[in-house]
């Protein structure tokens, strides 16, 4: 059920997220979903992939630090409150949300949101229990 | 202009001074080959024994010692007498956070103080003097040398170590400080914040400053002169050696006397180790005279200098050195500390890198040198949280702290981003313009 998520260091300098980008593309490699985290010095790039163990490796090749992380995938009804509930399931017990972001797609009427949480195994079977329905990898890199 | 604490020692003929020194330096090797195996052993090597040193050119056949052999006997191994005649210790920082241990015996600290003594006379300092020594105390040698030279003059000496710069200036003025003593770069700080106060200079009773232990120039000097309405004096001094007082700046500003009746100085060439003529620049090499706890044959300082014999309108008769002007090795000296390249690789080491690449920036900004250590981040180091490599930051900025014992800011970097020349990688960029 888990989605694998690249994390990439970058310096905050120009032409670094291009570099990534032009790495990606050349080695027909689609992005589905990304957000950047950053500071004054550094940013950290985050990413769903169609390939993520192709992306991991030609990024790594190409000098980069990068990583792979385990991530859950939900879907969100689009609806005002769909994003809340999800998140109460998760704080009633106890488990804290390192960060997430949103995923845009074109199949379905409802968002995607990506979450980074510790507990991970945990975090999925609260949300199942609470009938949320978690998209596993192979159907997201496919969006 | 010649007051001097010690007249004649400092204006004794070369001929007379010569004497001295032929007489100390066979004493001195008999003590060192009798009492340090180490040295014995060094001298075997090169098929010597104390006899063949019969007059001051022998010197030049004696084995150099240099820093790595310092480390390699931590942390006694080079005292010439039993633990029990050591009164004191002190240690500067080492490459891998093993320090170097130096000791004296109460007549080394003796001559220690006498030494400073005439370096603080020789900046116009008398009994009268109020002295503010912002050299940190502890094991560093420059608080406590000065300190007791302080004392040995007669001055009102006032300990109040480095930093708290408000303490600082609130003193000077309260107490009439007439000299300071501290590196050169804290002393333009000290400037700086008191122009900053708007603290008018006739507030003050400074007359001089005594600073060392970095690198500074005569551009920097006449700044110094001007902000703190002083005459500004270098002092030289490494603790391998002494500390504080091996030379020192006289009102001529012409180079510093090196106190010859207890150190010979040489200069070499670092490649080839012999001896070069008066006047050229090299590699200031000491041998020891009188010191009984810590004697040093022939000490490689690293430090680039050059030599003048010519007689100072100051009457003083010990050779003048010129300020140093650069290091034969790849230390760096910041904020008074000394500091190695490879002891960043040894934290980054602690930190699991196998083959850390890093690069030190230092920069002086606002008088204050400023140290940036920019990593490059592996995969190893890697987390996908804001949050984690903070605490990266974090933990190694700590770490570096402890080691080194000055503050950096730490910044990562993209993997192979800092530059590397023919697989040998750059470690320092120093754009201090002293």
């Amino acid at each position: 059920m888990r989605v694998q998520q690249i994390s990439i260091f970058l310096e905050n300098k120009k032409g670094r997220l291009a570099k990534v980008t032009e790495v990606l593309g050349e080695n027909d490699i689609n992005i589905r979903a990304l957000s950047i985290a950053d500071t004054t010095d550094f940013g950290i790039l985050r990413l769903i992939v169609n390939k993520p163990q192709l992306a991991y490796q030609v990024l790594k090749e190409a000098g980069f630090t990068v990583s792979t992380t385990d991530v859950i995938a939900v879907e969100v009804t689009d609806q005002p409150g769909g994003l809340s509930s999800i998140l109460r399931h998760l704080d009633k017990v106890g488990i804290n949300i390192e960060y997430l972001y949103a995923f845009v797609t074109q199949t379905t009427t409802a968002a995607l949101i990506v979450f980074r949480v510790e507990q991970v195994d945990e975090a999925i079977k609260v949300l199942q229990e609470n009938g949320v329905r978690i998209v596993p990898g192979d159907e997201v890199y496919q969006i | 202009m010649s007051a001097y604490w010690d007249a004649y020692h400092e204006t004794m003929s070369r001929d007379q001074l010569a004497e001295i020194q032929i007489k100390r330096l066979k004493a001195l090797v008999e003590r060192v080959y009798t009492s340090v195996p180490f040295y014995r052993q060094a001298f075997q090597e090169k098929g010597l024994t104390p006899g063949d040193i019969k007059t001051l050119d022998d010197l030049k056949h004696l084995p150099f010692t240099t820093k790595k052999d310092l480390r390699d006997t931590y942390p006694f191994g080079l005292f010439a007498v039993p633990r029990s005649e050591i009164v004191r210790m002190h240690a500067s920082s080492g490459t891998t956070g093993k320090p170097i241990v130096v000791g004296y015996t109460k007549k080394d600290l003796d001559n220690w103080a006498d030494l400073v003594a005439r370096c603080l006379t020789m900046a116009g300092g008398t009994r009268d003097d109020v002295v503010q020594n912002a050299y940190g105390y502890g094991l560093f040698t420059g608080g406590l040398g000065i300190h007791y030279g302080a004392e040995r003059l007669g001055a009102t000496i006032v300990p109040i170590s480095g930093g708290n710069t408000a303490r600082q200036i609130m003193l000077m003025q309260d107490f009439g400080t007439t000299i300071l003593a501290c590196t050169p770069s804290y002393a333009m700080y000290l400037a700086d914040e008191i122009h900053a106060a708007g603290i008018d200079l006739s507030n003050l009773r400074l007359k001089a400053g005594v600073f060392g232990a970095e690198p500074w120039s005569n551009n920097m000097r006449a700044q110094l002169e001007e902000k703190l309405g002083i005459t500004a004096h270098d002092i030289y001094g490494l603790s391998e050696v002494l500390g504080p007082g091996v030379a020192m700046e006289c009102p001529y500003k012409n180079g510093l006397h090196i106190f010859e009746d207890h150190f010979i100085p040489e200069i070499i060439d670092p490649e080839t180790e012999q001896p070069l003529p008066y006047g050229q620049k090299g590699e200031l090499v000491f041998t020891t005279l009188t010191k009984e706890g810590f004697p040093v044959i022939r000490y490689r300082t690293r430090d680039i200098s050059a030599l003048y014999p010519e007689k100072c309108a100051c009457g003083r008769t010990h050779l003048r050195m010129e300020r140093i002007t650069g290091r034969t090795d790849d230390m760096l000296i910041i904020r008074g500390v000394n500091v190695f390249p490879s002891q960043i690789e040894s934290v980054l080491l602690e930190f699991g890198e196998t083959e850390p690449h890093y690069l030190l920036v230092v920069d002086r900004k606002a008088a204050m040198d400023d140290l940036e250590i920019q990593v490059e981040l592996s995969a190893r180091m890697f987390s996908d949280k804001i949050a984690g490599l903070e605490v990266l930051e974090r933990r190694l900025r700590e770490r570096i702290l402890s080691v080194l014992g000055i503050s950096a800011k730490i910044k990562l970097v993209e993997p192979k981003s800092l530059p590397r020349s023919e697989g040998k990688a750059k470690r320092v960029i120093d754009k201090r313009e002293l």
